[in-house]
């Protein structure tokens, strides 16, 4: 008895209309995602759409599907802190990248 | 926030409950199921191991001069005689976003300690992962069969066959291995394991409804990662 008290105290329950609602917005993110390979936007217009919406739905499945939003701050830091050095490993590999495409080229075409 | 299990220890919100987390007595996350802590930890692993992938694949495609194939046309498929771009991975898309919402309110009615609810809907979660491992079989069969391999493909960039089947297999044995656990975790929760408080297997720990919410988050990521490969391998 003072056991399941307990247990009731720890898992938060939550209404389900919030579920509901992040579940319309992931179909209606997603659809727009797609609408924007349908119209074929390209260039600058076409990533930052694709990055807005992808960021976006990711917040929310984080947020609500997995409850970060109403986690302590604890873990919220140890899970997000870390993406720093991913964004560090990105921010190397592009210009390893555009580093290899030049020297691809350039010996390519000029020769050693 | 507090803590049950243990005698007058209240969690304040924000950095000054970060703080008394970080910094209190013998452990962190002071009740936190384990699993529960253990389980964002691998997801924290995980996710380093799906950038890698995706940097990897960043650094591939950025760095050929070869013209990469065009993703809208190689994933198109033919809808009554018309091409439609991208037709089979949107709707891998919504198929995967269903089974987590499905997921989510499994999670909550698992909490109201709701078993029948709970259990439909893990049902329901698994055949959306079904659908979704099935629908990624046709694709990997209809691109072998166009043609595209690891180290070649019709299509453009010889690096794209490598990078997709590695991307999108590893994705798909995530999925593969959270529809076997799924399908277990059906079973439990109708069997009344989580009412009961029935041991797993490897454990003495009592079955508890937080496990379904462990599940729950390994869905969520398997969706949330494939929301990364929708934005950076197909539509980019």
């Amino acid at each position: 008895m003072e056991d399941s008290k307990k247990r009731e105290q720890s898992g938060s329950t939550h209404k389900i209309g919030i579920y509901l609602w992040i579940w319309g917005l992931l179909f209606v993110l997603s659809f727009f995602s797609y609408l924007v390979d349908w119209y074929q936007f390209q260039g600058m217009l076409r990533w930052s759409l694709i990055l807005f919406f992808m960021f976006l739905k990711a917040g929310l499945i984080m947020a609500f599907f997995m409850h970060l939003y109403w986690e302590r701050y604890a873990l919220v830091n140890v899970l997000l802190w870390p993406m720093t050095a991913i964004v560090c490993f990105i921010c190397l590999m592009i210009a390893e990248g555009k580093y290899t495409l030049f020297s691809r080229l350039f010996y390519f075409f000029v020769g050693g | 926030m507090s803590d049950p299990n243990i005698e007058g220890f209240e969690l304040e919100k924000g950095f000054k409950g970060m703080a008394k987390d970080t910094g209190s007595d013998q452990t962190m996350f002071k009740g936190v199921h384990w699993g529960k802590a253990m389980m964002w930890i691998f997801l924290l692993s995980d996710t380093f191991v799906f950038s890698c992938f995706l940097i990897a694949y960043m650094k591939g495609r950025s760095s050929t001069p070869a013209e990469w194939p065009n993703p809208s046309e190689v994933f198109a498929l033919d809808a009554f005689g018309v091409p439609v771009p991208l037709l089979l991975i949107a709707l891998m898309t919504f198929v995967l976003i269903t089974s987590s919402g499905t997921m989510a309110l499994a999670v909550k009615y698992g909490y109201e300690k709701n078993r029948k609810m709970c259990g439909y809907l893990i049902l329901a979660t698994a055949l959306g992962g079904l659908t979704f491992v099935g629908m990624q079989a046709y694709e990997w069969s209809k691109l072998i069969h166009e043609g595209v391999r690891p180290w070649s493909n019709p299509f453009g960039a010889a690096q794209f066959g490598s990078f997709f089947f590695m991307i999108t297999g590893f994705h798909g044995t995530h999925v593969s291995i959270g529809v076997i656990f799924l399908f277990i975790y059906c079973y439990k929760v109708f069997a009344g394991h989580y009412d009961k408080g029935k041991r797993g297997w490897f454990t003495k720990m009592k079955g508890d409804y937080v496990e379904v919410e462990i599940l729950g988050l390994y869905w969520h990521f398997v969706d949330l990662v494939w929301v990364f490969i929708f934005a950076f391998f197909y539509l980019w």
